[in-house]
């Protein structure tokens, strides 16, 4: 048998490899697109900001708003009430941006659709840590919470994504959701020994535990601002590297990705971004999940798109959620944090039936 | 014995129609392969004919009967199935697992009788299994693995045996071990086998019946030298190919032409 | 050698049942003991003090431990078996936090005690089991091969609902006054203190209907394991077999929890503890786990922990929560590396 293949006579020479590609490829068009949308959503976010400064128990006229901004007068009761909202204000728009950042990092260092920062443990974590702080330090303002919130985070977050990722699968959604509930209960278990014990305690936790965006003022957020900006800054890089793990370790490797270490660099930003979040405005969920996904409906999968579009979405759905929540029981209010389970938990159980999770 | 026929059977996988008006017979007492491109419906047929998919139209028919209108268990005496893909639950040892085949002929209360031992024992021995009976499921090869829930499905002692892709993660060797076995089945106990394969060279020799698919209707159905043929292997495999009495066997075989190895001029397409 | 393992498990049970009834802060001998149960039954003289912590306090506790704990153990095998992943169980899925939200609901905002929250807690864990089989079970099911995907979308819709609703039992506690804030986490931890005579009589009652149809459905059960498409083929009516399933364990758990508050963690870890100590998935095994967790927890959260804690009789929930966690940490550990 002849090991030289001979070419065989006939028509077949000039065939084109079955793989070549044949048309023009996606070209800018799109890209063009994705940026007029892109500052559609920056200008929603502006009206909600100024919605917020103006939306309460009293109403603002913007007009009003805008020269308390401007040309602020301390003596007029309208401008006081704009000013009041402002920390508020931009407490959910550097809270809303974090979550949505990291939620949607997560889900592409995760590569999977269904991680967030609530189901993987983190606000159990930040919560024992709080409780403990209250309960041995006498902590009781939202400035002292803040480092242990962010402790307490960041120690639960690392756990469960390094329980998860043993074994051959990596940090499937299943072994997330489950090492997350787990850690969550135990952590929980943990802290209601506590709470049992001392109903004091109980009386100053409870309000940490419902999360949102109220009653926190400066103090508050400038301790968080340079984390914020280093996980921001950590994570808005890393959209290439979220690119190619979603190949899959083994392809992300094949084209020249360190994995382990862009992995474990932006589970860093990750953890910087949802820690410091929780920390300022105790524990928010479903915000990380849903709008990363919401966001992929105009971006597709390209994390270079998915994460700007997150950290503009995120805030957006924060304020939105702070602003019902103003209105919706007066003369009381209902915190940010229970508004965005309220809205994300019907979203989350769509993406459970369309199954986009189950694939292990 | 038992004669299993679908008549004008339409199925459906979410919405989608996969096969429309089927109609087709399993000959009783005879080895069929059901045989046929990716997604041309051969493992959806093999489900519509085992009751796992409730037919959107049409009949199933064992010996006459709609398997539909009968009790679950007693269709599952006379009509087995090896899914593809089974899963093992943790820990559980060979023998445990072929005995669960003995379900579908034990009574209300379960009871556990000297004819269940001796199915489960001729089961083992006839996939020469028995040294493994003690393992545990979880720790066999692959190979190890494929005969033991064969004989989890022989145990069943149907007198109609449907399997599906029994042979993918099976070396070569295991895979002829795994036909021969079957084919053993069939002629000393006459069971009516029909298995959907997708190496058709091994459909072709072990075949007494072939039916072939296409975009979920029949293209050909009969004996394999007059079904296992140039044009039908062009027609239902999109394949160019030459088809030549198999030197071991006699029955035919497929030689794939490709685009880089055809050498000698005679392999040419025609 | 199995038979006998269970049979261990079994004798534990009835001793650690003795146990909590004769030992801890109050002893009794049980010759005392038994005078009591006696001149009770036939209506003979009281011991003062010690009848009525026997007959009022110590006994109904110990029962309805001992019966909230095999229901617990049950539903959570049941649960694990049938979605074949040793991790899943109805307090992780979120029924617990159905019957917990309804709970807090009606303590919180209709200030109701005793009965009726347990009548809501009741509801409340069937309304969510309803709501996340709905979910699972419609929708697009697609086939991976292996593995048990509608039992991962359980799972995973559990998780998120669970969530979810415990936004809702936050936003509820910070409504209420303190004292009844603190009255609502006693009882979202699980706690037997208020274990009474009709407590146990309506939970023996579901148990006398419940545990005769585990074990009708235990056949089936070990069917189903092998996969759907090989249970159907041998001769199992899936959907509707995992539907009965499915309604014994919910039913299961939810008048456990009703009975006693979301006891965490004992469904969850009483499978995984019965396998590992008789070497077989068993039911039985199983359910006496969980009584032994429960009996064990509340003995150490009412006698021990006081004199640890200056007083406080913990739940026992918490004390079940704070084992179960690292156990249950060990076991992903364990199981994700046996992957690798």
């Amino acid at each position: 048998m002849s090991t030289t293949t001979a070419r065989p006579a006939g028509g077949t020479g000039t065939q084109v490899p079955a793989w070549a590609p044949t048309g023009p490829l996606p070209g800018d068009a799109s890209g063009r697109k994705r940026a007029a949308w892109l500052l559609a959503a920056v200008v929603v976010l502006v009206l909600l900001a100024g919605a917020s400064l103006a939306v309460g128990a009293r109403d603002v006229p913007l007009g009003t708003v805008w020269q308390a901004l401007t040309v602020f007068d301390p003596t007029n009761g309208d401008h006081a009430v704009v000013h009041a909202r402002i920390p508020r204000t931009v407490l959910g728009l550097l809270a809303g941006g974090a979550l949505g950042l990291a939620g949607a990092a997560m889900q592409g260092v995760a590569r999977n659709p269904l991680a967030d920062p609530g189901i993987i443990g983190v606000n159990a974590g930040a919560a024992l840590v709080v409780v403990i702080g209250i309960y041995v330090f006498g902590v009781t303002t939202f400035s002292g919470y803040i480092w242990f919130a962010f402790l307490g985070a960041a120690t639960a977050a690392v756990v469960v994504y390094l329980i998860a990722s043993l074994g051959r699968d990596g940090a499937t959604p299943v072994k997330l959701a489950l090492a997350g509930a787990a850690l969550s209960a135990g952590l929980s278990s943990l802290m209601n020994v506590i709470l049992v014990s001392s109903q004091d305690t109980l009386d100053r936790f409870r309000f940490w535990q419902v999360g949102g965006i109220a009653g926190r003022d400066w103090s508050v957020l400038l301790p968080g601002l340079p984390f914020l900006a280093a996980g921001a800054l950590i994570v808005l890089l890393a959209g290439r590297i979220l690119n190619s793990l979603a190949l899959g370790d083994d392809i992300a490797r094949g084209l020249g990705q360190r994995v382990v270490l862009s992995r474990a660099v932006t589970v860093l930003g990750i953890v910087l971004l949802c820690g410091t979040a929780t920390a300022l405005a105790g524990p928010i969920g479903f915000v990380g999940l849903v709008i990363p996904h919401a966001v992929r409906f105009l971006t597709g999968p390209d994390y270079r798109w998915v994460l700007p579009f997150s950290l503009t979405a995120a805030p957006a759905l924060l304020l939105a959620a702070d602003i019902i929540g103003r209105v919706v029981l007066l003369p009381g209010e209902v915190p940010a944090g229970i508004m965005t389970a309220l809205v994300g938990a019907p979203v989350f159980v769509w993406l459970v039936r369309r199954g986009k999770g189950a694939s292990l | 014995m038992a004669v299993l026929e679908a008549q004008d059977l339409t199925l459906k996988y979410h919405q989608r129609c996969v096969m429309d008006g089927l109609s087709v017979r399993i000959p009783e007492g005879r080895v069929t392969m059901i045989v046929g491109a990716n997604a041309c419906g051969k493992s959806t047929l093999l489900r519509g004919l085992s009751r796992l998919l409730k037919p959107a139209g049409g009949t199933v028919a064992l010996d006459g009967k709609d398997i539909h209108e009968r009790p679950a268990r007693e269709v599952a005496r006379t009509l087995g199935l090896l899914p593809q893909h089974p899963t093992a639950p943790d820990g559980i040892t060979v023998r445990d697992l072929v005995g669960r085949g003995r379900y579908p002929h034990q009574g209300f209360f379960r009871s556990w009788t000297g004819k269940d031992d001796a199915a489960v024992q001729r089961a083992l021995e006839a996939t020469g299994t028995l040294e493994l009976a003690g393992r545990d499921v979880d720790e066999l090869s692959g190979g190890q693995r494929q005969r033991v829930w064969i004989a989890m499905a022989l145990a069943q002692e149907t007198d109609v045996l449907l399997l599906d892709e029994p042979t993918t993660y099976l070396d070569l060797a295991h895979q002829v071990e795994v036909l021969d076995l079957v084919t053993d089945l069939n002629r000393t106990r006459g069971t009516t086998v029909a298995i959907v394969l997708h190496d058709l060279n091994l459909a072709a020799r072990y075949a007494d019946h072939v039916i072939a698919m296409k975009e979920g209707a029949v293209a050909a159905m009969g004996a394999p030298e007059d079904v296992v043929t140039e044009e039908l292997v062009r027609e239902v495999f999109q394949l160019e190919a030459r088809v030549i009495p198999d030197p071991v066997s006699g029955t035919p075989l497929i030689l794939p032409i490709g685009r880089h190895h055809a050498t000698a001029p005679e392999l040419e397409p025609a | 050698m199995r038979l006998d393992r269970t049979a261990v498990l079994a004798a534990a049970v009835v001793l650690l049942f003795f146990v909590s009834v004769l030992l801890g802060s109050y002893t009794v001998t049980i010759p005392d003991f038994f005078t009591i149960v006696a001149n009770h039954l036939t209506g003979g003289a009281k011991i003062p003090g010690a009848s009525f912590i026997v007959m009022e306090n110590k006994l109904p506790r110990a029962v309805v431990g001992t019966m909230t704990g095999i229901a617990f153990g049950l539903a959570g095998a049941l649960f694990q078996t049938m979605l074949r992943n040793p991790l899943a169980s109805p307090d992780v899925i979120g029924i617990s936090f159905g019957a917990s939200a309804a709970a807090v609901v009606a303590i919180v905002l209709f200030g109701a005690a005793g009965a009726v929250v347990s009548g809501a807690a009741l509801t409340g864990a069937l309304a969510v089991a309803g709501l996340i089989y709905a979910i699972s079970s419609g929708g697009k099911l697609r086939r991976t091969g292996r593995g048990n995907a509608a039992g991962n979308r359980l799972v995973l819709a559990g998780v998120g609902i669970a969530a979810a609703l415990q936004a809702v039992v936050s936003f509820l506690m910070t409504r209420a006054d303190i004292r009844t804030a603190a009255d609502a986490l006693v009882w979202l931890n699980g706690s037997l203190n208020s274990a009474s005579w009709d407590r146990a009589g309506v939970l023996f009652l579901a148990l006398t209907v419940l545990v005769p149809a585990v074990t009708f459905i235990a056949g089936p059960l070990r069917i189903l394991e092998l996969g759907d498409d090989a249970a159907a083929g041998l001769g199992i009516r899936v959907n509707t077999t995992r539907l009965i399933l499915v309604a014994i364990a919910v039913s299961l758990a939810a008048v456990a929890t009703a009975a006693a508050g979301p006891v965490s963690f004992v469904a969850f870890l009483s499978g995984p503890i019965a396998r590992r100590f008789t070497g077989k998935a068993s039911l039985p095994a199983s359910a006496f786990v969980g009584a032994l967790i429960v009996l064990a927890a509340d003995y150490f959260a009412a006698n021990l922990a006081p004199l640890l804690l200056g007083g406080t009789v913990l739940p026992v929930g918490v004390i079940t929560g704070v084992l179960g966690a690292p156990f249950l940490l060990w076991l992903l550990v364990t199981a994700n590396r046996k992957d690798a």
